[in-house]
């Protein structure tokens, strides 16, 4: 028996190596020197701004959101290595999954990075606490291609501190097979009707949007009566409502599981692809919209090669593949311009004029605020 | 470590060189973090001393209450399903009995995340259990977001802790105790309760500590199974650590919830000090 079991396990392991030894690239024996020129179509691409090599060799260190950048996958290009074979520019990347996980990173200390994409909050918190070198947008060549409407915003009114990447709206997403009418309104995630079908965020700061976004409330009141009956208003809706998710939401709404969300934009069209039942609706109430901009951190030791770095993020080309890869609004009118742009004509990334959203940002909310909600947010869920 | 203990001569088998490790260990990971857990509970943001954060826990009374309703009725299910398991596997014969730890084994090999993950498939509106009863006409039953959910989610995921204890001290069991009850003229019941159920009371009490722990203290199942809508003691403490950022209040609950642990341990293994005479029970 024992042998017997000895024997297994190492026919296992020999199985295993075998298989490794496949998947490694193929053994260059005698005759079989062929080069493969993996470089595909990267050349054809040209670029407007002026890029030289003079900094080839070094190293800059990027700090992103998870999946928010073409990375070669999926027939999308490869941007940090079409950069890095333009320039000679080394790429250190990294990802975080929360603007919040991000600022704690920085604010340890200990790190240098030389480009982090906040969103619009966290930039102005950033901002106001020094974290942030000045972005000099006037020599980035491309920076002319960023629309007009995401200049000048809140949080950085002069342009001094960061280079729009994407932008998104949260609207409400609906399943066109289990609700009979074609909702306008907040309203609907508190309908009775839809009793067990309703979804709403699983993190405080969201999940009060949508009730403040109804009652009509400013996203970041200093008023604390305001929120209480924000508050009440989620304790309300809790005794219909199906479950607080947040990734879920993809499988739920595709699957029929829940009729009605609020979600990102660009998240839905994803979600339409695999059931085409599912319809979105910017409510008439206004809603949450938030901008990731491009910054450059007080820590950056390569300041020269980091503004090459955005200037290329810029390249119309470049802002194309981002835009196509990751889904969200682009800021950059040599997108928006362009013709071969799946998603030009696309009426929830891009409302036509008239049908524009009201739209509201979150902003750095005092400290205190924060707390309160947060314990209003834990009574809610206890309720 | 040094030369002081001659009040208490060092065990036969201790070796310093072999238990060093065991000891810095311990220390880096259970000693220093309990006494982190302790400082954040007794203090506020700025680092000064305070009971506020202990004098809250009123506030998560009626949670605690769900928490340990609910692992108590886990731990309860868990031990029904494992005893009579753990005693007809003990008495299997080698082949079978292998097959059937290997049974209960291999699911734990897998995430214990995507375990309880693999349950919303199955227990979903639309997910394999309400599409089968679907086709033969029984409409959707609401089996997710329930209470029942919870509860599955924990015995599913815990049971094999609770099996595996009692069916190493059935094991243990000495048949020729069994064969003496037999000639004695014990019933078959009497059997179980005179001899089989004292002695392998050390793996029950055992399993029920493995089960319970972490039960009372789990988060990720009422959160995935439960919709996020029925909050568990666990879940208040991770919405401290992970969204909250009030570590304070979140160290002062889990200090609560540890002593709180320990209190009905003790309780627990008082009673069963009595039923086991050689008190051989084990602790936590």
């Amino acid at each position: 028996m024992k042998i017997k079991a000895f024997a297994a396990i190492v026919l296992t392991l020999i199985l295993a190596f075998s298989l490794c030894a496949c998947n490694e690239e193929p053994q260059r024996g005698v005759g079989m020197d062929v080069e493969i020129d993996f470089s595909e179509d990267e050349a054809e691409i040209e670029y407007e701004g002026n890029y030289t090599k003079e900094l080839a060799g070094t190293t800059i260190n990027v700090f992103n959101w998870g999946e928010y950048i073409p990375d070669g996958t999926e027939g999308s290009l490869d941007i940090n290595k079409a950069f890095t074979k333009l320039t000679g520019i080394k790429i250190n990347y990294t990802t975080y999954e929360s603007n919040e996980a991000m600022y704690s990173k920085l604010k340890g200390g200990g790190v240098s990075y030389d480009i982090i994409i906040p969103s619009d909050y966290m930039i102005e918190r950033m901002k106001k606490e020094g974290m942030l070198k000045k972005v000099d947008t006037s020599s980035l060549s491309n920076y002319k291609y960023i629309a007009d409407r995401y200049k000048n915003l809140y949080f950085d009114e002069k342009n001094e501190y960061s280079v729009p990447y994407c932008v998104g709206m949260v609207g409400l997403i609906y399943n066109s097979a289990m609700i009979d009418e074609k909702p306008d309104s907040w309203g609907v995630m508190w309908d009775e009707r839809y009793n067990d079908d309703i979804l709403n965020f699983n993190n405080p700061r969201d999940a009060f949007a949508v009730a403040q976004l109804y009652m009509g409330y400013n996203l970041n009141s200093s008023d604390l009566s305001k929120w209480d009956s924000a508050a009440e208003k989620l304790k309300e809706q809790k005794t219909i409502l199906q479950s607080y998710v947040m990734d879920e939401i993809f499988q739920k709404m595709e699957d029929g599981e829940a009729a009605i969300a609020p979600y990102y934009a660009g998240d839905f069209l994803l979600m339409k692809d695999n059931n085409p039942d599912l319809e979105f609706v910017y409510p008439k109430e206004g809603v949450n919209i938030f901008v990731d901009s491009i910054c450059i951190p007080k820590s950056s030791k390569n300041y020269e090669a980091a503004m090459m770095y955005i200037n290329f993020l810029l390249e119309p080309e470049i802002a194309l593949e981002i835009a196509e890869y990751v889904m969200y609004a682009s800021p950059h009118t040599g997108v928006t311009g362009n013709e071969d742009y799946s998603l030009r004509d696309n009426e929830y990334l891009y409302p036509a004029e008239e049908n524009y959203p009201k739209v509201q940002y979150f902003s750095d909310i005092p400290e205190e605020i924060r707390l309160y909600y947060e314990r209003l947010w834990e009574e809610v869920k206890l309720h | 470590m040094k030369n002081t203990s001659v009040k208490n001569p060092k065990p036969k088998n201790y070796n310093p060189i072999i238990c060093t490790p065991y000891t810095v260990w311990s220390v880096i990971f259970i000693i220093v973090p309990l006494f982190m857990v302790a400082y954040y509970a007794f203090t506020d943001k700025t680092g000064a001393f305070t009971l506020a954060n202990i004098l809250e826990f009123p506030r998560y009374a009626k949670t605690f209450g769900i928490s340990l309703l609910y692992s108590v009725e886990a731990t309860i299910i868990c031990l029904i399903i494992a005893y009579p398991l753990a005693y007809f596997m003990s008495n299997m014969k080698a082949g079978p009995k292998r097959m059937l730890s290997m049974l209960i084994m291999v699911p734990m090999w897998m995430n214990f995340l995507i375990r309880t993950y693999s349950w919303i498939t199955i227990l979903a509106r639309t997910g394999i259990i309400n599409t089968l009863l679907g086709k033969i006409g029984i409409g959707p039953l609401k089996l997710i977001n329930t209470p029942g959910a919870i509860i599955l989610g924990m015995v599913y995921n815990f049971l094999p802790y609770m099996i595996l204890p009692i069916y190493t001290a059935m094991l243990k069991l000495d048949h020729s105790l069994l064969e003496a009850a037999d000639d004695l003229g014990a019933s078959p019941f009497m059997r179980l309760r005179k001899v089989i159920l004292p002695l392998s009371m050390p793996g029950v009490i055992s399993g029920i500590t493995m089960v319970f722990v972490p039960c009372v203290s789990t988060f990720y199942i009422s959160q995935k199974l439960g919709g996020g809508k029925t909050m568990l003691i666990g879940d208040v403490i991770e919405m401290q650590f992970q969204s909250a950022y009030n570590y304070n209040l979140g160290a002062s609950i889990s200090l609560v919830l540890m002593v709180l642990i320990l209190i009905s341990l003790a309780v627990m293994n008082h009673f069963a000090d009595k039923d086991d005479e050689e008190g051989g029970g084990l602790i936590i």
